[in-house]
């Protein structure tokens, strides 16, 4: 595919969204084995097993995009910190059984919008991840806000652990829609979605479940995080580390 | 463009309808409605269209290399296999058949209607959880017959 006159703006545009699944996949799937119940353990081991297909046709493409010769592989495993361009949400520490739901609820909320609007993207590929990304999740936003009511209508307990985390993450979703010129770029070649409006969307979605659960929307903070840029906080390095660690230690190693 | 060799893509897909879903067995590939194309050109090269069921679910690329094995074996030297993305597969392309095997096999099937319990038929069931032992179940319980099952989910 021909990445035309805005090539490397439509090739970030598409790693930006495969990295941001690929390493929400990677934290998901440190819960395998670890998570409070074999329930919880199955459906985050799942969501994170969507998130990863998803990630490898985004980089798939993203590698086609840019067309030096990079498959997902070496998109995954041989960049550093800086040139990863995930939203700092996904990086996040999973944290308590909280934190890692109400990540996933502010992730999914805004993934739903964002696939609904990439199906009628101009890139036939993007679209067609889209398509097939949308029925999945919406599936995984059933599960996530099913569990933000659950825990912020549960005991005193659960509730003030499902706050303090809606407090601690929600400054990292304020980029999700902070348009910059990669956004609009796209935008306007049809590529890309209009973040404003996904924000319409995410923000009916997250006021309603939060009035549901009895959790209080967080005021929003000036500061900006921009992961999108590769600018990221403290955590993603050592997740990196973990998971590139074996093709850096051994170089083209497979199954 | 070669010409369409109906007998041999009628070969192609009699041998597709015996390559199982590894995940679960007694269903075919083509019981799944994942099979979106069959070509066979003059020099008898095959191209197979497939659809994965969920993006991320591992049984996809040993569906692959057993389709290719299963057409190889038959005396077919050129494979292709190629993924179709677009639209994207639906628990509707299960065909009736596939339906009654995952019943059979205690696997409740993807339905518009009422889930009912794929041992007693009991329309008293209690969702377990959303997600199952692999991407496209769900686990349920039978209050009538006590027995927990999967549902295979609809999308």
């Amino acid at each position: 595919m021909s990445a035309g006159s805005h090539g490397d703006a439509h090739f970030r545009y598409v790693l930006r969204l495969a990295d941001t699944n690929l390493v929400l996949a990677q934290r998901l799937g440190a819960l395998i084995g670890n998570a409070p119940a074999l329930e919880e353990d199955l459906g985050l081991g799942n969501v994170a097993l969507d998130l990863l297909g998803q990630a490898r046709m985004l980089l798939t493409h993203a590698g086609a995009l840019e067309g030096r010769g990079r498959d997902e592989d070496a998109l995954a495993f041989l960049r550093e910190e800086r040139d990863f361009l995930n939203a700092t949400l996904v990086e996040q520490p999973n944290g308590d059984f909280a934190q890692t739901i109400v990540r996933q609820f502010l992730f999914d909320a805004w993934q739903l919008a964002t696939w609904s609007r990439l199906e009628s993207s101009t890139d036939p590929q993007l679209a067609a991840i889209a398509a097939k990304g949308v029925k999945e999740a919406r599936y995984h936003l059933r599960f996530s806000s099913g569990w933000v009511v659950r825990l912020g209508d549960g005991t005193a307990e659960s509730h003030a652990r499902a706050q303090a985390a809606l407090d601690a993450l929600w400054p990292h979703t304020a980029e999700l829609f902070d348009a910059d010129e990669i956004d609009r770029a796209m935008q306007a070649a049809g590529v890309g979605v209009d973040l404003a409006a996904v924000c319409v969307d995410w923000d009916r979605q997250v006021d309603g479940t939060l009035a549901e659960a009895t959790l209080a929307r967080p005021a929003d903070h000036p500061w900006r995080w921009y992961g999108k840029r590769g600018q990221h906080g403290e955590h993603l390095g050592r997740l990196l580390a973990e998971m590139q660690y074996m093709q850096r230690t051994y170089p083209g190693a497979n199954w | 463009m070669s010409r369409a060799q109906p007998a041999l893509e009628a070969d192609v897909r009699r041998r597709l309808a015996a390559v199982a879903d590894p995940e679960i067995p007694v269903l075919s590939v083509v019981d799944l409605g994942i099979v979106r194309h069959v070509r066979v050109d003059a020099d008898g090269a095959v191209e197979v269209g497939l659809s994965p069921t969920y993006s991320g679910c591992p049984a996809t690329s040993v569906i692959k290399a057993n389709v290719e094995t299963a057409l190889r074996s038959g005396g077919y030297r050129e494979v292709r296999i190629v993924d179709v993305l677009a639209p994207p597969w639906t628990t509707d392309w299960i065909s009736n058949e596939g339906r009654r095997k995952l019943h059979d096999y205690g696997i409740a099937p993807p339905t518009a209607g009422p889930i009912a319990c794929p041992q007693c038929g009991s329309l008293e069931i209690t969702k377990l959880s959303e997600f199952g032992s692999t991407p496209c179940k769900s686990l349920y319980r039978c209050e009538s017959c006590r027995e927990p099952f999967d549902h295979f989910k609809c999308i």
